[in-house]
């Protein structure tokens, strides 16, 4: 390794890095903006500037950027001399040039990395006389707050957006002083990963619109280390809330899986928790129907009378943690418990975890999968599905572009040089979907293949490369370039709603194996904890169809909107069929509507919960802050459930930890899930964490209007976290229990790296979740049917399912902002089929009853339609079926806004 | 008179010369010799040794500049050669002339780079506003390829090349040639920082070589007559000769070949012919908008690169801004650093946001506004922006060069300014 001077002193530093990198390893302050530890280095705002000597016998040196330095063996730089931290002091005085100095009404103040460098440098008194320039800021959509005078230009913005991204809406316009950052035209910002601009964006210029419209300090900000429920991926989070109100949700990172990023989805999606139609109170239907309220008492009496001596059924739920549903599962017996996944999809999901675990292919985190050199992804809108994996598949096809830059030897770290010299050369990746996705753009090939097709081609590429077959179309073709890969990764999911699909991607994988590569496989799971119900009911479980002929009386549904699961026929009759409906859940949904005797569920920033994503990897989230009026955790209801259904397995547990502990005996299943985290007894430094940062203010106040005497913090016995800012925050806690990132000087996310123990790489405190698949035994799938060729046919047709980032999961459709983005459901058709529908774009049609709006899209396979799963308007459409389309009546078409106008409404 | 190769051609009335009469006049005579039995590397040799140097401001040698390109071993793929074409340095107006007046010199000198380096695409990058230049080298690029000097199989060698002229879209930082190339790949003309440099990671990430028009221009020349020859043109170190240009209050502007090493006062007083009756010199910018001032006391010093360089400027394009005594050394400098400030490509902190503020101070200073503590900003920009590496290309320090001499030859001009709150120069127009 090589050993650097630094201020007179030596220091051993890794090797091929930069100077500005090694610094901050090193615990050295050296402030910078343009350089980012996910991005790489430009060289623009010369922020970095540090002194650099040829030899002992230098006495002059020159000014070198730290980020632009790569650290070699013997070189003397002055970090902290009079010329270095002038020239710094300097940059900072230019960039506030123009600056408006509204840190008392900006959205970033307390957690600027302007504001910190500024005074990091020394800078303090203005010399310019000037007038300031004044831009003007544009509509960037429901989600994003746009205000330009605020800009520092540091690049940071579009870089995330175009570069790392692939978004092609936002640029650096207009030249000199003048740069601007923003849109051609007013407009929402396109990208599905827009909202990571407020954390990439080092100023105040971008910002949560639900945060400056509902304002607090981050300082003022309770937060928790939590898990971001809206997709299988299994993001980490963290969500910040006062005065009872989710805030925002910003990133936690996590080195093994969303890194630096999170999509807009789990960004936006999670101030559902907020919605007025949140269930505050237990409350049960009276004679005419009309839910009333119940006291904790009466609840209590409410729950013996329905549950003592009653045979017990349970729906659980993919998106409830892994402890509510194993209560529940224990509850009702595992033969009486559904994993509240519709049943296809639990079908697949059962296959998608068998070949995982069984597969000589490596199942690889999103880390991992950012190093696969070619990628196959079969039947999946991946944007849409699991969004943050996408955003790894864009950096995995710049593998071509690193084996380039080492070539000339260039550090991965030097990132516009790799981008210039790689140009638009990519590792290949090969997208085979019913219609076009948002990959396309950076795919080698991709093929329009409704899921039956894509079955037969998967098996065909498995037959090339095990050598049993030969084409020379397209199957060859993506053979080809998985065997001529090192790391070839194959991924697949339930999406394409295709048993064999999944059959063909392992059998990919096995074949890729058997050549010699070292091949990863994966899967997506739609809901966080899919995966995790997979796990729960891989012994034994009822199929939702099969509930409606058991003998239950009670029927318990935990966080599960079966409307969304089974068709409306089916919950009826299995309403009619089980005389009580028991529903736990946060939100007013039409299951609840039809249960005898609802309970207020914790939502997931309020309740402790363990999550087990698509790769099998456990990660544990905390409550945010303690749930208000009557709310209590799911498990919390069920343990209450247990004891008045006179359960005494359960009567042990008393708190959260206690499920684990008492009920994972010799499986290791739920071993995994209890040591996902550390327990409520662990201690950092004698003391427990604090959610709250040092300079929370306000305790007293914030309740004034109902006492003046300051309450006492409600106590967290669940969990080494508290609801408090007294305990011990250091810089060394676990990852699990990173409940918000600051460091003396470093108010803003930007102090990061003082938790890293290299930059970009492990927390010092390492705890990243556990893998569960490697240590576990599952039965391999019985093969499926390849199905037959589509052909098409006159008059119907084939439905396949298009997933909508915003709109297609439950929850965060109904986030703040999120619902003017969902738009109308839709039914996509080929051109020519519209036309002789006698359709147009923007028309109606009805489709099993749903009114659509018809969208144009020549990428649509011709005889099939795509429809926008996971609308209210659509959940009875299933992929795969054969449908007539009429044309509907009385139809109104959208207005069409222009962006002026939209400005003005919001 | 010595011989004068680069402007055989020009003709008094400036017209052009076509195919005909370049070939009439000894022209494609370079080329022939090369194709007809000189290997690259030869060429390569006969370059390196002729001691030529980068026209266009930095004074690079060219063969040594050259030999970076990579010849075995390149993964396959272009190579490619750009002439920089862009001439927009303030005060700088000689490429136009050898664009308008000889455009099949440069065509044939970058035909013999090109196959030296390897390259089979070059690119022309023209100036936006030199419309006349760029038909006639579109014209002369297809005369060229009738003939057979340009397209495949050039006259029987087996090497072919494509040549195509591109219009910039019209900024200052387009001439510098890592945001050439950005430019010229369609995205915005932001410099890059080197390593790698062009020779290896240039134009869509190919080796790729930027000249100047003059250099290339040299070039026919060289591989005709041998590096002795070319040696034997200049007057002291610096070899061949070079188009040098005077504008300002003097009383023949212009733009002329004359050896290498020849004094600025010939070129001045002979050439120039003088000040303006009733204008003294106050001093000059020896190398066009972006050097240091040079004064009187210079007058007798060779236009060479070594010699320019040990008094404290550059030789720069070698096209002279003269500034008189009656015009303010504070608003001149102000104008200039207020074009550099908005040619600025925006991209690194102390240009974009440091020229406007150094602009700001010396607008305050000419009209009178100004305090003693501005020359001390001065002074600590000058040394913030006026450093290479202290921004990311040489834009920024080319900008500070004419402020920073004149607050050394001209600090009086700047004290008066703030001692009488008024700029003095102006009573006595
Ligand atoms: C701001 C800036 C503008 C420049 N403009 C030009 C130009 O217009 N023409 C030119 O030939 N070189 C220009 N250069 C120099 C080029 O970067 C490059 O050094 C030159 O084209 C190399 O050619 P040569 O080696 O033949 O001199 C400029 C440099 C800078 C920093
Ligand atoms: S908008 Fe923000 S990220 Fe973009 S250049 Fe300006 S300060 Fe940097
Ligand atoms: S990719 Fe999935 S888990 Fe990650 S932030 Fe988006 S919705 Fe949440
Ligand atoms: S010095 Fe910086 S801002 Fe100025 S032109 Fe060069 S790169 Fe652009
Ligand atoms: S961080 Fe180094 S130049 Fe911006």
């Amino acid at each position: 390794m090589p050993v650097i001077k630094v201020d007179g002193k030596d220091y051993e530093v890794a090797e091929g890095g930069n100077l500005l990198e090694s610094c901050l390893g090193l615990g050295l302050d050296l402030p910078y903006f343009c350089w980012h530890p996910a991005m790489g280095s430009i060289g623009a705002c010369r922020q970095c500037a540090v002194v650099q000597y040829q030899n002992e016998e230098d006495t002059r040196g020159r000014i070198v950027m730290a980020c632009m330095t790569p650290v070699t063996d013997g070189a003397i730089f002055d970090l902290s001399g009079e010329r270095a931290s002038g020239f710094r002091q300097t940059v900072v005085e230019s960039l506030m040039v123009d600056h408006p100095h509204d840190c008392p009404v900006c959205a970033e103040g307390g957690e600027c990395h302007l504001q910190d460098m500024t005074v990091m440098t020394g800078h303090r008194d203005r010399h310019y006389r000037g007038t300031k320039k004044t831009y003007r800021n544009q509509y960037l959509g429901p989600l994003i707050h746009h205000e330009m005078n605020r800009c520092i230009t540091c690049y940071r913005c579009t870089r995330f957006y175009r570069d790392y991204a692939g978004g092609t809406d936002l640029a650096a316009l207009a030249a000199h002083d003048h740069v601007y950052f923003g849109r051609h035209r007013e407009g929402t910002l396109e990208s599905p990963f827009a909202g990571n601009l407020v954390e990439v964006c080092p100023t105040g210029v971008f910002t949560d619109k639900s945060l400056v419209h509902d304002y607090t300090r981050k300082w003022d900000l309770q937060s928790a280390p939590s898990v971001c429920t809206s997709c299988g991926v299994g993001c980490n989070t963290l969500p910040g809330e006062r005065y009872g109100r989710l805030k925002r949700i910003h990133n936690r990172y996590n080195p093994a899986v969303n890194g630096y990023f999170l999509c807009d989805r789990g960004r936006f999606g999670g101030t559902h928790v907020n919605a007025e139609s949140r269930i505050d109170f237990p409350a049960q239907r009276d004679s005419e129907g009309r839910f009333q309220a119940l006291t904790d008492e009466a609840c209590a009496r409410a729950l013996r009378d329905r549950l003592q001596g009653k045979r017990l059924a349970g729906i659980g739920s993919p998106r409830a943690g892994a402890e509510a549903n194993l209560l529940l599962q224990r509850l009702v017996g595992a033969e009486n418990y559904a994993s509240g996944m519709a049943d296809d999809e639990h079908a697949l999901m059962q296959r998608a975890l068998a070949h995982l675990v069984n597969s000589t292919a490596h199942n690889p985190s999103l880390r991992e999968i950012e190093s696969a050199d070619a990628v196959l992804l079969l039947g999946e809108d991946l944007t849409h599905t699991a969004a943050r994996t996408a955003l790894a598949l864009r950096q995995a096809v710049r593998n071509e572009a690193h084996r380039l830059a080492e070539e000339l030897r260039l550090a991965p770290w030097q990132d516009a040089a790799i981008r210039n010299l790689a140009q638009d050369r990519r590792s290949p990746l090969h997208v085979v979907c019913a219609g076009s996705t948002d990959l396309d753009d950076i795919a080698a090939g991709h093929y329009r293949l409704v899921a039956a097709d894509q079955a037969r081609l998967a098996s065909d590429i498995a037959a090339i490369i095990r050598g049993e077959a030969r084409s020379d179309g397209a199957a060859a073709r993506i053979a080809a370039d998985l065997l001529a890969a090192e790391r070839p990764l194959v991924l697949s999911g339930p999406g394409a709603g295709s048993a064999a699909l999944l059959d063909g991607a392992a059998a990919i994988a096995e074949a890729l194996v058997a050549a010699g590569k070292a091949a990863m496989l994966s899967f997506t799971a739609a809901e966080c904890n899919s995966m995790g119900q997979a796990l729960l009911c891989r012994d034994s479980h009822i199929a939702l169809a099969a509930l409606a002929s058991t003998d239950a009386e009670v029927l318990i549904i935990l966080e599960n909107d079966l409307l969304r699961r089974l068709p409306m026929a089916s919950v009826e009759a299995l309403r009619a069929r089980i005389p009580t409906w028991i529903g736990i859940d946060c939100l007013e949904n039409d299951t609840l509507a039809r249960c005898d005797l609802v309970l207020p569920a914790a939502a997931f920033t309020e309740t402790e919960a363990t999550y087990i994503n698509q790769e099998g990897r456990a990660q544990r989230a905390f409550p945010t802050h303690p749930p208000a009026e009557a709310r209590r955790p799911a498990w919390r209801w069920l343990l209450d459930l247990a004891r008045a259904a006179g359960d005494r397995t359960l009567s042990g547990i008393g708190h959260f930890d206690d499920i684990g502990v008492t009920l994972a005996g010799e499986d290791p299943l739920l071993q995994g899930i209890a040591s996902a985290a550390p327990d409520h007894s662990f201690r950092s430094r004698g003391l427990k964490i604090p959610r709250q940062p040092h300079r929370y203010s306000g305790r007293t106040a914030m309740r004034a209007d109902v006492s003046v005497h300051e309450p006492r913090q409600t106590d967290d016995a669940d969990s080494a976290l508290a609801f408090s800012m007294e305990g011990s925050a250091t810089t060394d806690r676990p990852g699990a229990l990173l409940s918000y990132v600051w460091s003396p000087g470093w108010n803003s996310n930007q102090s990061l790296h003082k938790f890293q123990s290299e930059i970009g790489g492990a927390l010092r405190g390492e705890g990243s979740g556990l893998r569960l698949l490697d240590s576990l035994a599952v039965a391999a799938a019985t093969p499926a049917p390849l199905p037959e060729a589509f052909s098409r046919r006159e008059q119907e047709w084939l439905l396949q399912a298009r997933h909508h980032l915003f709109g297609s999961d439950e929850l965060s459709r109904l986030g703040s902002g999120i619902e003017a983005l969902t738009g109308r459901a839709a039914i996509y058709l080929h051109p020519e089929d519209a036309s002789r529908l006698g359709l147009e774009a923007g028309d109606g049609a009805v489709i099993a009853g749903a009114a659509l709006e018809v969208r144009l899209d020549p990428s649509q396979v011709p005889g099939s339609a795509g429809f926008s799963t996971g609308y209210p308007e659509t959940l009875a459409l299933r992929s795969g079926e054969w449908v007539n389309i009429d044309v509907a009546s009385d139809w109104q078409r959208q207005p069409e806004l222009i962006g002026s106008d939209r400005g003005a409404a919001s | 008179m010595s011989e004068l190769p680069l402007t055989r051609n020009v003709r008094p009335d400036r017209s052009p010369t076509d195919l005909a009469a370049y070939e009439a006049n000894g022209g494609y005579q370079g080329l022939r010799r090369a194709m007809a039995g000189m290997s690259p590397a030869d060429c390569l040799e006969v370059v390196k040794d002729s001691n030529l140097r980068g026209r266009g401001g930095a004074g690079f040698p060219t063969g040594m500049k050259w030999s970076f390109v990579p010849m075995e071993n390149v993964s396959p793929g272009h190579k490619y050669l750009i002439c920089n074409a862009d001439e927009m340095e303030p005060g700088t107006f000689k490429d136009r002339m050898l664009l308008e007046c000889d455009p099949h010199q440069l065509i044939e000198g970058m035909i013999l780079a090109a196959y030296t380096i390897g390259a089979d695409v070059a690119y022309i990058f023209i100036r936006a506003e030199y419309l006349k230049a760029a038909r006639l080298l579109r014209e002369a690029i297809a005369e060229a390829k009738i003939r057979n000097y340009l397209g495949h199989d050039i006259l029987g060698s087996g090497y072919s090349l494509a040549m195509h002229v591109h219009a910039s879209a019209g900024r200052y930082i387009c001439g510098e040639e890592t945001a050439l190339i950005s430019s010229l790949e369609g995205k915005r003309a932001n410099p890059r920082a080197k390593p790698p440099f062009p020779q290896v990671s240039g134009l869509w990430g190919r080796p790729t070589i930027v000249n100047n028009v003059e250099t290339l221009c040299n070039i026919p020349h060289i591989i005709e007559r041998g590096p002795e020859w070319f040696a034997s043109l200049g007057r002291g170190d610096d070899a061949g000769t070079k188009l040098f240009g005077v504008s300002g209050r003097v009383n023949n502007p212009g733009c002329w070949e004359m050896p290498m090493g020849t004094t600025i006062r010939e070129i001045l007083e002979d050439k120039a012919g003088g000040m303006v009756a009733g204008y003294g010199l106050k001093g000059f910018l020896p190398g066009g908008g972006s050097t240091d001032f040079l004064v009187e006391e210079h007058l007798d010093l060779p236009m060479e690169y070594e010699t320019i360089g040990k008094a404290g400027s550059r030789m720069g394009t070698g096209t002279m801004i003269v500034l008189d005594d009656k015009t303010c050394p504070v608003g001149f400098v102000k104008n200039l650093i207020e074009f550099f400030a908005q040619e600025s490509c925006g991209f690194c902190t102390p240009c974009r946001d440091g020229l406007p503020w150094n602009a700001q101070v010396l607008d305050d200073i000419e009209e009178g506004r100004g305090t003693p503590e501005d020359l001390d900003t001065l002074e600590q920009h000058i040394s913030y922006i006026g450093a290479i590496g202290n921004t990311h290309c040489a834009l920024a320090p080319g900008a500070m060069e004419p402020l920073q001499s004149a607050l050394k030859y001209f600090r009086e001009d700047f004290q008066r300014h703030i001692d009488g709150g008024a700029c003095p120069y102006r009573e006595a127009h």
